[in-house]
């Protein structure tokens, strides 16, 4: 992909800002955004990043930086969504943390973050957002919209918010609504955020962060990523640098270590209040009852776009029978629509992993889509 | 004995029987697509708007990856999601002798499609009755290449039982075939004369 570079928007300056969901006015927004290839007018592809994602998804800052985007391997020259075919867009969502407007972000013409009076955002205010976007930068029609997990939420809102728009649409493992299962474990990693002295009623800016609380946050996450087989795989029972148990509570477990790990690393990283709103934009997505009274066979009625629809076999936050739920509706509005279950031992995470089937399926769909307009 | 000489596309000979009778343009859904071989050549040839169903991930995946529009899944729920007359043709091609509801999935295509396509390896071909007849094992032939513990056949079924299960279950047969083929399935010809008894396949275009 070699250098790319990040680039910001704001919009919707006060006193009008965007109307939001919940009834707020917000002003003015920032998205953060890259763009790879170049656009020929009808080959525009959307990337929308999950949770803690960015606008990064592929190429690297710098000669020297160490890592490339989050979805390298799968975007660049010649790759799945090959970049000298197409123009890919990937903006980081309203309420992240990675440069687009969000709890962490300075109120206008004040003195301190928004914290928890940043607006509660919504799946759909995140793309009405994404749309401000792409009209700014004079694309009315996209080819594709790609995304896993909560970037599958959005790629479902588009198709059925702005349908004139969408040539095609991949969601991948993702669902129209989530699960109580899926809702508890983020109710679990909220409240770990939340008992955090350090959190002070997410008022944390300028001082101690809560650190502990979003790191075991991020633990409770990857546990949900992962499966009972991929952990087996990779840990199983081995102790971490070590041949019998300390009896103590140090990380005696390799899994132990490993979630130790990733929970430190998530908080260099990420916003503890950004992952409170953007957990609850996701728990409060439910496109039947927002889009179809209650029905998601309803909810797709507008939709035209040609579909591809991915699930991993041992993904159990969103497992196949939601997909499987997408596939329905889209079928019932006579929607093309294709549908694989990748046989994967890696959970949720699987999307996100190489993968040539994925590859193979996302590129040979493309491919059709582009010839067929 | 009519012979029907198709060019090579190197697909199979029922198959190109099939697609002789599709009209161009048209919605076709193929019932067990497998490497979705008849869906690009209706694609190619036809022009067709083709939508295919296949069980297995390895089979499905090839299919995207060379931009055929497959559902993975078991053909008997997955059309029952469909809007009625979704399809101008339903084509379920050599796997009606693999269902478990023969009677309820003909229901189904006819409900979702205008046309459905059956196609079957005729089990009273001569070969078959001799090898009964004369060894007294079960048949395997080119057609039929399995042995009665590892077949995926449930089903034995020939030409005569499908004209008489139409009038039980009650559709029409608009158009049937029956041929022979030959090398691998590759080429073949039309059987007019004692076709029950001479036909490895049976070809029907039904409608409800």
């Amino acid at each position: 992909m070699g250098l790319v570079e990040k680039r910001f928007f704001t919009f919707a300056e006060p006193p009008h800002g965007m109307v939001l969901e919940c009834g707020t006015r917000l002003g003015p927004i920032t998205l953060a955004y890259e763009t790879y290839g170049t656009f020929k007018g009808n080959n525009a592809v959307l990337i929308l990043h999950a949770l803690s994602g960015d606008s990064h998804a592929a190429g690297y800052y710098s000669p020297e930086d160490p890592k490339p985007g989050w979805w390298d391997m799968m975007v660049g020259p010649g790759k799945g969504i090959d970049t000298d075919k197409y123009f890919v867009i990937c903006p980081n969502i309203l309420g992240s943390c990675m440069g687009s407007t969000g709890p962490s972000s300075i109120i206008p013409k004040g003195d301190r973050a928004y914290g928890l009076d940043f607006p509660v955002v919504t799946i759909g205010d995140m793309v009405m957002a994404q749309k401000k976007l792409l009209d700014y930068l004079g694309i009315n029609k996209l080819l594709s919209v790609i995304g896993g997990s909560i970037g599958g939420m959005q790629v479902l809102e588009w198709a059925v918010r702005y349908p004139e728009m969408i040539t095609s649409a991949i969601p991948l493992a993702t669902t129209t609504k989530h699960s109580a299962l899926a809702i508890a474990f983020n109710e679990v990693a909220r409240q770990s955020i939340m008992a955090d002295p350090n959190w002070n009623g997410g008022d944390y800016y300028s001082g101690a962060k809560p650190s502990l609380g979003l790191a075991v946050a991020r633990m409770i996450g990857h546990i949900t990523y992962l499966s009972d087989e991929s952990m087996r795989l990779k840990f199983g029972r081995r102790l971490q640098d070590k041949n019998d148990f300390s009896y103590n509570f140090d990380a005696d477990f390799q899994v132990e270590s490993y979630l130790r790990y990733q929970g430190t690393k998530f908080v260099e990283r990420f916003d503890a209040n950004s992952f409170l709103y953007i957990t609850k934009a996701a728990d409060y997505f439910d496109l039947g009852l927002q889009h179809g009274d209650g029905s998601t066979v309803r909810a797709f009625s507008k939709t035209r776009a040609k579909f591809l629809v991915v699930s991993f076999t041992s993904d159990w936050l969103y497992p196949t029978y939601q997909s499987k739920a997408i596939v329905r509706a889209l079928k019932k509005n006579g929607i093309d629509v294709s549908f694989c279950e990748i046989e994967a031992e890696w959970g949720h995470d699987a999307f996100l992993l190489p993968s040539e089937r994925l590859t193979a399926l996302i590129k040979g769909f493309l491919d059709r889509v582009y010839r067929e307009i | 004995m009519s012979i029907v000489k198709f060019e090579n596309n190197g697909i199979r000979f029922d198959l190109q029987l099939i697609a002789s009778w599709i009209e161009p343009g048209s919605k076709v859904l193929d019932l067990g697509c497998g490497d979705g071989n008849l869906l690009n050549f209706l694609k190619k040839q036809k022009q067709v708007e083709g939508t295919g169903i296949e069980k297995e991930e390895e089979k499905v995946a090839g299919c995207i990856a060379k931009g055929l529009s497959v559902l993975q899944g078991d053909i008997n729920t997955e059309v029952l999601d469909f809007p009625d007359k979704a399809f101008d043709y339903v084509i379920l091609s050599q796997t009606l002798q693999q269902v478990f509801e023969p009677d309820q999935l003909i229901h189904s295509i006819l409900r979702i499609g205008h046309n459905g396509i059956v196609s079957f390896p005729n089990f009273s071909h001569w070969q078959v009755r001799l090898q009964l007849l004369t060894k007294g094992y079960a048949p395997v032939t080119p057609q039929l290449p399995y042995q009665w513990y590892d077949t995926p056949n449930i089903r034995v079924i020939t030409i005569k039982d499908f004209e008489r299960f139409s009038k039980q279950v009650g559709f029409k047969i608009i158009k049937s075939a029956a041929i022979n083929t030959q090398d691998e399935d590759k080429r073949g010809k039309l059987i007019t004369y004692l076709p029950n008894l001479r036909a490895t396949y049976g070809i029907f275009q039904i409608r409800q």
